[in-house]
């Protein structure tokens, strides 16, 4: 197993170096700093660092404010809170009016796993894309988080990234390239393609090397943008392995699965089994062990690919 | 700052009154819009757009200019008014109002409409908005300043206090809101609905600097901008008291004029009273 590196001090270091560097960045957070790990960027740039207390919804609008003239605001905070609390704001003042506001929602998916289900997040993918404009991002490991802070601070337009807060095992190399609105392909296959966003990317190809053991040959996608989902890649993995298999820490509804099911079935369609939390809220208890009950097991993962082979 | 010549004053009232004719042509054109709080706040706008405000028509985009934020997004009509009145575009496109492939959508749309800062229509953000607007011109050294016009219901929405906590705990004295004090929302009269006294209590309490005017008396308006101007400390509220509707009688004060529009009987008195287009 790989090492692993918190998701969230990477993604603070990533900011406060990016920060430093382009004086239009600024940095709001509302009262979780020390979890979000926006600190980093406190520390070095204080001037451009904004704590509003605990008032989310407030806070987007202010970003948005600063994105007017031209900075490019960071939103903080937990990604429930952001993405529910603050979800009329970001429609209408950042998604409607097109501005130009990086929404970071911290503690994704059940990473937060001993705060239980008020503080886990398994809806916050499927809101943000459902909304025009707004480009969804889950990032997979440190070293991605690390790139990913300049792409989405130099794409000109509002962004949805999700961090989690778990310590995830590094996956890509410092060569590891990020170009938004394109998947990668980690390995190949031509039996069944498994499309993994997030922490689940690693579960996923452990689930791949199952599935070779037992001869079946699968192909790693590994899906950053959710929205706008690579739609070539993933109609091209229908094409040639006629099955699919979604792999996300998030609800079925709505999110990676919603994505691919929507683009397979108005392109190419093929059965997709959708791994990921069924419809419900999950509880406390430690992440990995949460990821393993609520169906997001490497089992899981190899039993989906299953039956999505045995329907195609 | 010396003492405004009545001719000023005299000037920006004409302009108040056309804007009104303005608002009441083009939502009796559409057969759709919100008369009210339009009426309530023309020379609150006219003075803004039309004496106080840096502006250039002629360079919507120019960096140094003073932002306005229409919070209240449902006076869209008024908005529209004073910008092509001021030369943003033509006043012939008032009469697209609400209309298909129209540049004026019901609530303002920043990226459809020349001089509209920013989309609006869902109440309760523009004092956030303003907010950084505000911090963001003090990064970066510039003297622009910020004004938000909010209606009174809007602020029963408590995102609108997060924005005050903010703007008091900044500091930010090139922050200045104007609250459209008609006490009529949608339902029926704000002090029934629910009631914001004591008003100027609560801004005080939040940090800012209250001035408090009647709204549609212009030089009152005039020298009340003058006043924040010189506020270094603290954003500044100015509390207008305003008459829903203002300007046309069997309107004013009235609910049920805050969001139709006037029939053909109705929109020939409006002009009338008005003093004719």
């Amino acid at each position: 197993m790989a090492d692993k590196v918190s998701m969230r001090i990477a993604y603070g270091q990533a900011l406060a170096a990016y920060g430093a560097e382009n004086k239009n960045v600024v940095v709001l957070d509302a009262d979780v700093s020390a979890s979000s790990q926006t600190h980093y960027f406190a520390k070095a740039c204080p001037e451009r660092f904004f704590n509003v207390g605990i008032a989310e919804a407030g806070m987007v609008d202010v970003a948005v404010g600063f994105a007017l003239r031209g900075k490019i605001p960071f939103v903080n905070t937990f990604a429930f809170l952001l993405t529910l609390r603050a979800a009329e704001q970001i429609r209408t003042a950042v998604a409607y009016a097109n501005t130009n506001v990086k929404l970071i929602g911290s503690y994704g998916g059940l990473s937060d796993s001993f705060d239980g289900p008020t503080h886990q997040s398994v809806c916050d993918v499927a809101v943000m894309r459902a909304m025009p404009n707004i480009t969804v991002i889950v990032a997979a490991d440190a070293v991605e988080i690390g790139k990913l802070v300049p792409a989405i601070a130099e794409w000109n337009g509002p962004v949805y990234l999700r961090v989690s807060r778990a310590e995830v095992p590094v996956l890509f190399g410092p060569d590891h390239t990020v170009q938004i609105g394109k998947g990668n392909v980690l390995r190949d296959g031509y039996d069944v393609t498994l499309i993994a966003t997030g922490v689940m990317v690693g579960r996923t190809l452990q689930a791949a090397d199952e599935l070779a053991r037992q001869g079946v040959s699968a192909r790693v996608l590994e899906m950053h943008t959710i929205k706008p989902l690579d739609a070539d890649l993933v109609l091209k993995a229908a094409g040639e392995t006629r099955a699919l298999v979604t792999v996300e820490e998030h609800s079925i509804i709505g999110g990676l699965g919603g994505a691919v099911a929507e683009t397979v079935s108005d392109g190419r369609p093929v059965p997709v089994v959708r791994v990921g939390i069924h419809d419900r809220f999950c509880e406390t208890g430690p992440y990995e062990a949460l990821l393993d009950r609520y169906g997001m097991a490497v089992g899981d993962i190899v039993a989906a690919a299953r039956r999505a082979i045995s329907m195609s | 700052m010396g003492y405004h010549p009545e001719s000023l004053i005299q000037e920006l009232n004409e302009v108040a009154r056309r804007l009104r004719l303005d608002v009441i042509d083009m939502i009796f054109r559409a057969q759709s819009g919100h008369p009210g709080g339009s009426l309530s706040a023309a020379d609150i706008v006219a003075a803004l757009f039309f004496h106080h405000m840096r502006l250039d028509p002629h360079q919507p985009d120019w960096p140094e200019r003073d932002r306005f934020i229409l919070s209240k997004g449902h006076a869209a009509p008024l908005l529209y008014a004073a910008l092509a009145e001021r030369g943003y575009f033509p006043t012939e496109e008032l009469k697209t109002l609400r209309q298909l492939d129209s540049r004026l959508q019901g609530h303002p749309d920043r990226l459809k409409t020349p001089g509209v800062e920013m989309t609006s229509g869902a109440l309760g953000h523009g004092i956030s908005i303003g907010c950084g607007l505000a911090l963001a011109a003090r990064l970066d050294g510039s003297d622009s300043r910020t004004f938000v016009l909010v209606g009174d219901g809007e602020i029963q929405a408590g995102v609108a206090w997060e924005g005050v906590m903010l703007a008091a705990k900044y500091r930010l004295a090139n922050l200045t809101v104007i609250l459209d004090y008609n006490d009529v929302q949608l339902d029926g009269f704000v002090h029934d609905i629910m009631p914001l006294e004591p008003m100027l209590d609560k801004w005080r309490a939040f940090g800012w600097h209250t001035l408090e005017i009647d709204g549609h008396h212009m030089r009152q308006i005039v020298e009340a901008l003058d006043t924040v101007s010189n506020i270094h400390h603290a954003p500044t509220v100015l509390i207008a008291h305003t008459t829903k509707g203002k300007g046309v009688s069997y309107m004013e004060n009235r609910s049920t004029w805050h969001g139709r529009a006037p029939t053909k009987e109705q929109y020939e008195q409006a002009l009338a009273e008005l003093g004719g287009m």
